[in-house]
């Protein structure tokens, strides 16, 4: 049983994926036993009208068969009544949280809404996800190319805002040394592994960050699902190991979540 | 294509990780180790040709991302192969990485690797690593660790664009003595090294030698295109390391080049073994063509200088 938190509905601009229609994918999920996915829309990279992603997005979840489909719908600070669209994720598409990729929507984490976004998110009991990259930049088209998320501002936003559970996607090479060291000092702040790397890596970043807040990730279908897959085969975990990262951690933290929006209902 | 599916479909479940066998952790790690000793064991391969497990060779390894002596870290990377299930593995450069290096250091690098290959003759494999600003003292160490040595193949790098004609005196040496060349390839679109070569460099070196094998390493990073420059030439094959996993890589190269031009290879310890094995595992892609991917190209490529070594492939 697995909780995949970085998965990706419909298309990404630049090619076609083997698994980029809503059944290959969900099959895809269902047959390595995936039975949770946390699901936003690549849609969501360039496109300017994210309150019509996110609607596919939520109605698209509803499909979910096999595999539950928990949508996180993005919500760029730099829209104009991006308040609404955090609203509508929360209260309309009752979402456990929502999904942020700074570098495609050309923001700085410094900037002064990401920090009044955070708070809106924390009031609301939202999970935030941030997208450090969604590709290589060197492989990147040469008319698109967009850097890493920089994430030296983050920590200090962890701080201030305890109550908010941040997942950080993609992350890795973006956050190393002493902003890796920083943010897994933050006891809110959750790592995946869909870009993990080096060899033993998921066992390598034990090291420095507590297994509680280690998250099965695989950026499907950008990535081969197998990527994540193999790697917490390759580095030696004990099997305690294996259940917090794969699904324990995310049932722990999308219970949280969905407490929080019960209780915002209510 | 129906069929390719199928049988992709019944590939899932060997890479497939239920909670069951998240419990069986520890055994099946004892057991993948139990399987990749017994097979480094076996001197013709045929053994693995029967087995429903794909023999898996990795043509691309550094002593990297451990730490220790040559033999303390050959031990612990191929602890992580054994977790993978990858049987042989190829090593290159040595501890210093360095892209421009002098003959004194060529030579401490290959020692390394030398070292390393002592410690599991008939697992761990070495190309020599070369440097073309220096012709003749490259060809007198492709003597010393290939002709007289063990290593069985070329590891070229980034001290010089490999469309260059200086590389051919390195070549035609490596052709006579039946060693391939594996060359890094990238076209990264933030812009390469001056001595880092593009695919389309590796194709016109490979068409000026077509009795030579060569191995375009990464196939460029940006696939797309690497795989597309690579195409024409057919002494060329497709090598999948050092890039990201993503989805339909090995897919297409199989079917612009077909399968049994496109090998496997990790690129680690910088690299996880396990997301450049996903490029393979995880495509929709034939058993047949994995089985081609995963090893057995590389043990045609290497077949006949290990013939001739005396070394069982």
């Amino acid at each position: 049983m697995m909780i995949d938190v970085n998965v990706n509905l419909s298309r990404w601009p630049f090619r076609r994926l083997p698994c980029d229609t809503h059944d290959r994918l969900t099959l895809k999920l269902h047959q390595h036993d995936v039975v949770q996915a946390w699901v936003s829309s690549f849609d969501a990279v360039l496109h300017r009208d994210i309150g019509g992603v996110n609607l596919r997005l939520a109605e698209a979840c509803k499909e979910s068969g096999n595999v539950q489909l928990v949508p996180f719908g993005t919500v760029n600070p730099m829209s104009p009544d991006w308040h609404e669209d955090l609203r509508r994720c929360h209260e309309d598409y009752r979402m456990p949280g929502i999904r942020l990729v700074p570098n495609y929507h050309d923001y700085s984490l410094e900037n002064a809404a990401v920090a009044e976004l955070f708070q809106l998110a924390e009031n609301r009991g939202l999970i935030v996800q941030i997208a450090f990259r969604m590709e290589d930049p060197r492989t990147q088209h040469p008319r698109l190319q967009v850097p890493d998320v920089d994430p030296a501002a983050l920590s200090a936003l962890a701080g201030r805002h305890p109550r908010l559970k941040l997942v950080l996607l993609n992350w890795q090479p973006a956050v190393t040394g002493t902003p890796l060291k920083q943010l897994a000092a933050a006891p809110n702040v959750f790592f995946d592994i869909a870009m993990c790397e080096g060899v033993g890596g998921v066992g390598s970043l034990l090291e420095t960050v507590s297994v509680e807040r280690v998250l099965f990730g695989s950026h499907v279908p950008f990535f081969n699902l197998e990527s994540s897959l193999l790697k917490i085969r390759e580095s030696p975990l004990t099997p305690e190991q294996l259940k917090a990262i794969t699904h324990e951690n995310a049932a722990r933290l999308s219970a949280d979540g969905a407490s929080r929006v019960t209780n915002a209902n209510s | 294509m129906n069929r390719a599916r199928q049988v992709n479909a019944m590939s899932f479940d060997r890479t497939r990780i239920s909670r069951r066998s998240m419990l069986r952790h520890t055994a099946g790690v004892a057991a993948a180790a139990a399987l990749a000793g017994r097979q480094s064991a076996s001197a013709s391969g045929q053994e693995d040709e029967r087995s429903s497990k794909p023999l898996i060779w990795d043509v691309h390894a550094h002593l990297s991302g451990v730490a220790g002596t040559p033999e303390e870290r050959i031990k612990k990377l191929l602890e992580y192969a054994d977790r993978v299930g990858v049987d042989r593995v190829v090593f290159h450069l040595g501890f210093s990485r360095l892209t421009d290096p002098p003959p004194d250091q060529l030579r401490r690098d290959n020692d390394e690797v030398l070292r390393a290959m002592a410690v599991a003759p008939g697992r761990v494999f070495g190309f020599v690593y070369l440097n073309p600003n220096y012709v003749d003292e490259s060809i007198r160490e492709f003597d010393r660790c290939v002709t007289d040595g063990p290593m069985v193949g070329v590891k070229l790098w980034v001290a010089a664009r490999c469309h260059e004609s200086r590389l051919d005196p390195i070549v035609q040496h490596a052709t006579r003595a039946k060693a391939p060349i594996l060359q890094h390839t990238w076209l990264k679109t933030v812009g390469n090294m001056p001595g880092e070569s593009t695919p389309a460099d590796m194709a016109q070196l490979a068409a000026r030698h077509p009795q030579a094998t060569f191995i375009a390493a990464h196939v460029g990073g940006n696939w797309e295109h690497g795989i597309r420059a690579i195409r024409a030439t057919g002494n060329v094959v497709a090598e999948l390391s050092g890039s990201d996993p993503t989805a339909g890589m090995a897919e297409m190269a199989v079917r612009e080049l077909g399968a049994d031009r496109v090998v496997y290879g990790s690129d680690y310890g910088g690299r996880s073994l396990a997301s450049q094995l996903a490029k393979v595992t995880g495509a929709d892609l034939s058993d047949e063509a994995k089985h081609l991917i995963l090893g057995l190209n590389v043990r045609r490529i290497l077949g006949p200088i290990c013939r001739d070594k005396g070394i069982g492939v």
